[in-house]
């Protein structure tokens, strides 16, 4: 699985070739290092750790410092680990195939992802506080404001029978802390890159808010 | 926002369009595409807004047809806008002009601005 850290900038629309505006995502994509190299013989199996994104080495563990400077790199804000990452099958525009890659190396945007890629993007959705069934699980609520309706207008309504079961049930869907989760979206596609600012546009919406990070993976 | 300007930057088309503001009369030719074929419809209105900037830019037109207002947005930079004609420069006094969607007859017509600041 080959893929990339980015971070999210905005979002913007764009013509297609067909003369459709499309909505997308601008993400900075890289360029990441790779911190780590995992094979089956240290590891039990093979798989590339990279990071993205500047850090305070104040705010960073001397574990992780040292770590890092194993790559020598300075501290980043995001590590991700991609399982089985093809490093043969990395191209640049310009040159054409790419070396091998190791340790301490850079991985930019245009040498892993092509225009036209189908990807998939993983990342925390915005958290949207203490919420309400509606909000939360698309509950209709009360559609009546009249007819004896009262303070009930986004009520979850009944959540179970009274003296048998004499309980409700584990897993009712109530109100609470809604958003904040990881998601993946999958079968996105890859409509432009700007390799000489690491800039990547992907069509439609990617979770979480502008400056958050995001993984994209191929 | 820098690195949104900067895509802008690099996806507007660069061609000519006429300059044209709220209040003008214009016309947009429109590429229509049916299946395999490719038509050009003309949209004759009045310009009620200019929305949003650089590359997502847009514009309203707003006509009367057999007594019914219609309008329709168009986006600066559709490559399906081949041509646009300015017919009349309007004189109004701001720039969202939704006042005329309450107004008909003689009341929504708009002052023809005879002469342009040089």
């Amino acid at each position: 699985m080959n893929g990339l850290i980015g971070q999210k900038i905005g979002m913007t629309s764009i013509f297609n070739k067909a003369g459709k505006n499309i909505a997308c995502t601008v993400v900075e994509v890289g360029p990441c290092v790779i911190t780590q190299v995992k094979t089956t013989d240290t590891d039990g199996y093979n798989a590339l750790q990279i990071g993205f994104g500047e850090a305070k080495a104040k705010n960073t563990s001397k574990a992780m410092i040292k770590h890092l400077e194993k790559a020598g790199t300075a501290p980043k804000r995001k590590l991700t680990e991609f399982r089985d990452f093809n490093v043969d099958a990395l191209i640049s525009p310009e040159e054409g195939e790419v070396g091998p890659k190791g340790l301490g190396d850079l991985l930019t945007v245009a040498e892993v992802f092509a225009e036209g890629d189908k990807v998939s993007v993983s990342g925390s959705t915005k958290g949207k506080g203490f919420q309400g069934v509606v909000k939360r699980y698309n509950f209709k609520g009360v559609n009546d404001a009249t007819h004896g309706q009262h303070n009930r207008q986004r009520a979850p309504g009944s959540i179970g029978a009274a003296s048998y079961p004499a309980k409700v049930f584990k897993g009712m869907r109530m109100g609470g802390r809604t958003g904040n989760t990881k998601v993946k979206i999958q079968n996105l596609e890859v409509v432009k890159i700007f390799p000489e600012k690491n800039l990547l546009l992907i069509k439609g919406a990617l979770p979480g808010h502008k400056g958050a990070y995001v993984i994209i993976e191929k | 926002m820098d690195a949104i300007r900067f895509v802008h930057e690099q996806l507007e088309t660069k061609r000519e369009l006429p300059e044209f503001k709220p209040g003008d009369n214009i016309v947009v030719s429109y590429k229509i595409i049916e299946g395999a074929k490719e038509r050009i419809q003309d949209f004759r209105g009045n310009v009620i807004q200019i929305n949003g900037n650089e590359s997502t830019k847009t514009f309203t037109v707003r006509k009367m047809s057999n007594g019914v207002g219609v309008e329709r947005i168009f986006p600066m930079y559709s490559p399906n806008i081949s041509e646009i004609k300015v017919l009349k420069r309007g004189k109004v006094r701001r720039a969202k002009l939704f006042y005329l969607r309450a107004l008909t007859g003689k009341k929504a017509k708009i002052k023809e601005r005879k002469y342009t600041k040089k």
